[in-house]
């Protein structure tokens, strides 16, 4: 009997790329869902625009690189790129914004790093950052929840909601717009913070972290807590993020004072919060790669979005902060290999300069 | 090193030895200053002037200072013409001057400045010394220029903006609207864009080289005469 010959790996993974980024579509869906029905129709626009300007730069850069265009298209990573993008963007943003981030994440943060599977930053987050120091006004006005605008006033229809992303006529945002609730905590200087809470509009309606958007950020823990369970991911990145983020917040809050930086609650449940633990920190290009790595990758994640948002000068911080640790993925992981089979050890970073040390010791 | 080419010197300073694409030298003033035309235009000269400068001085006595003090005598040197072309801009640019600000005294530590004495003004006689200094810094501006006009461009929407703060009320108009009134893309004007964008460029110009080197290589290889003989027997070596 002959015996086969078969080279390893022998274990294949039940999900393909294209598997794996359908279901992460499919687990956006809750949160999407949250923010057209508090924010209208704006995020759905956003998305619509992007996906079109991501399969479009990446089939052309693709075919550019001579590569196999339909492969590369039908992997779905651009629209999980662009879908991502559409989901961090302010609904009712003009159209010109989404297609500038989402072509220079495809094109400059995916495309010229060496396309998929080989981009150091997450191209969602870059595409996010350049539009927020491009575009400061753009960017950071979103519109108000539909529970807390005026009485009789609603947000714009679909068909008024295009004419204001596509500019067609003057209509302003500006009627429905108002800062984000983090914004708004940021600037509440020489207000307790339960004066606040009862004079800000958004925290009326919305004890825990501002009308609406505590919804929006269940909407993408529901999601993720479906990837967990489809094992699209583990939990060591986000639970990590979300406990050291919880551990921040509770340690510099001192019960409500002017000078608090907001208590636990409004730093899991308002911003880009939940979208980031589940959809950005466990992007498995960009994050480290071993469990123990993982958990550090997500803690010091966590840390660095308490501390932009709470002393930084902008608002809301995990693009800034993701971006930061995905420069410092591969050191983590140059520290985290894990213990290889048949070893003993695990082997360290500097384990070839202990070695090569102790043999020079037995030597002698 | 008597036989100077100077078609040698002008091609290493403008191309092939370009101090801020291929040495990848001086790259804190050009990603710091380089935000509009005027801005790049103002430090290149400047750059260029004590460039040729130094490079002449440094020829100059090269057979007097022994290898022990050579560096300080260089950064003497460079530090002397820089304070001249830094009070020149005081007393005839002063708005440019100020807009400037701290990148016209850091000439001083430009590496071009000091790479270019140490490696061929104290190796070759003074004309050919002015020379590579000014085709060195003529490289470097040049860079310059083209950084500040692409980042002018996009991140302002103007070419040529403010030029008369270099060339005197003459030049006002000469500023040209590229895009519309309200136009911004701010990253380009911040440094990540220059980063960016001199990447691009270096990248532009690695695959002009590239280019290059194909079309000479495919010259010269010439098809070979005579009959070929298929071999049938032994190794290929």
């Amino acid at each position: 009997m002959a015996l086969q010959r078969i080279t390893s790996p022998h274990m294949h993974a039940a999900q393909t790329t294209q598997r794996v980024m359908q279901l992460l579509l499919l687990a956006t869906v809750p949160g999407l869902i949250a923010l057209s029905w508090h924010f209208g129709w704006g995020s759905l626009i956003n998305i619509a625009i992007a996906s079109v300007t991501a399969l479009v730069c990446e089939a052309s850069i693709v075919a550019l690189r001579k590569r196999p265009v339909w492969f590369y298209l039908h992997d779905c990573s651009a629209l999980v790129t662009a879908v991502l993008i559409g989901l961090a963007l302010p609904p009712l943003v003009p159209w010109w914004v989404v297609v500038v981030g989402t072509a220079f994440a495809i094109i400059i943060a995916k495309h010229l790093y060496g396309g998929m599977g080989y981009n150091p930053f997450n191209p969602a987050m870059v595409g996010y950052v350049v539009l927020l120091i491009s575009f400061p006004i753009e960017m950071t006005t979103w519109p108000v929840a539909q529970s807390i605008l005026p009485e009789g006033k609603v947000l714009p229809g679909l068909g008024e909601s295009l004419q204001i992303v596509f500019q067609f006529s003057g209509t302003a945002i500006d009627g429905y717009t108002a800062a984000t609730p983090l914004d708004s905590f940021k600037h509440s200087s020489g207000l307790l913070v339960e004066q606040f809470y009862d004079q800000n509009v958004w925290f009326v309606n919305g004890r825990w972290a501002g009308a609406g958007w505590e919804w929006v950020n269940l909407g993408f823990f529901a999601g993720g807590c479906f990837l967990l369970y489809q094992r699209v991911f583990t939990w060591h990145a986000p639970v990590a993020m979300l406990t050291t983020l919880t551990i921040m917040a509770w340690l510099n809050y001192d019960g409500g004072s002017s000078g608090s930086h907001g208590p636990a609650t409004l730093h899991l449940l308002s911003g880009a919060t939940m979208l980031g633990a589940f959809f950005i920190v466990t992007d498995p290009v960009t994050s480290a790669v071993s469990n123990r790595g993982r958990l550090i990758y997500g803690a010091l994640t966590g840390i660095l979005i308490f501390v932009i948002r709470a002393w930084g000068n902008y608002p809301d911080a995990v693009a800034f902060a993701v971006l930061l640790m995905n420069f410092a993925a591969p050191f983590i992981d140059y520290y985290t290999l894990p213990r290889t089979y048949g070893h003993d050890k695990r082997n360290r970073g500097t384990a070839t300069l202990d070695a090569s040390k102790q043999d020079t010791a037995k030597k002698d | 090193m008597s036989d100077i080419s100077y078609r040698e010197i002008t091609r290493n300073g403008l191309w092939d030895n370009n101090p801020a694409l291929v040495q990848l030298l001086g790259l804190c003033p050009l990603l710091a200053v380089t935000g509009s035309v005027v801005n790049a235009l103002g430090l290149g000269l400047a750059t260029l002037v004590v460039l040729a400068g130094s490079n002449a001085t440094v020829s100059l006595i090269r057979h007097r200072v022994t290898d022990a003090v050579r560096i300080p005598a260089f950064v003497m040197i460079i530090a002397t013409f820089t304070t001249c072309t830094e009070m020149l801009m005081k007393a005839y640019t002063y708005e440019l001057y100020q807009i400037l600000g701290i990148f016209i005294p850091l000439i001083v530590t430009n590496c071009t400045i000091l790479g270019r004495a140490e490696a061929f003004a104290s190796k070759n006689s003074i004309v050919p010394a002015i020379a590579d200094g000014v085709l060195m810094g003529a490289g470097f501006g040049a860079v310059l220029l083209v950084l500040g006009a692409i980042r002018e461009v996009l991140g302002s929407g103007t070419l040529f903006a403010n030029m008369d703060l270099l060339f005197g009320p003459a030049a006002a108009d000469w500023s040209l609207q590229i895009f519309g009134e309200g136009y911004g893309f701010l990253v380009a004007i911040l440094p990540p864009g220059a980063f960016l964008i001199t990447g691009l460029l270096i990248a532009m110009k690695n695959a002009i080289d590239a280019r290059a080197k194909l079309k000479r290589d495919a010259l010269k290889a010439k098809p070979v005469k005579g009959a070929k003989r298929v071999r049938t027997t032994g190794s290929v070596q």
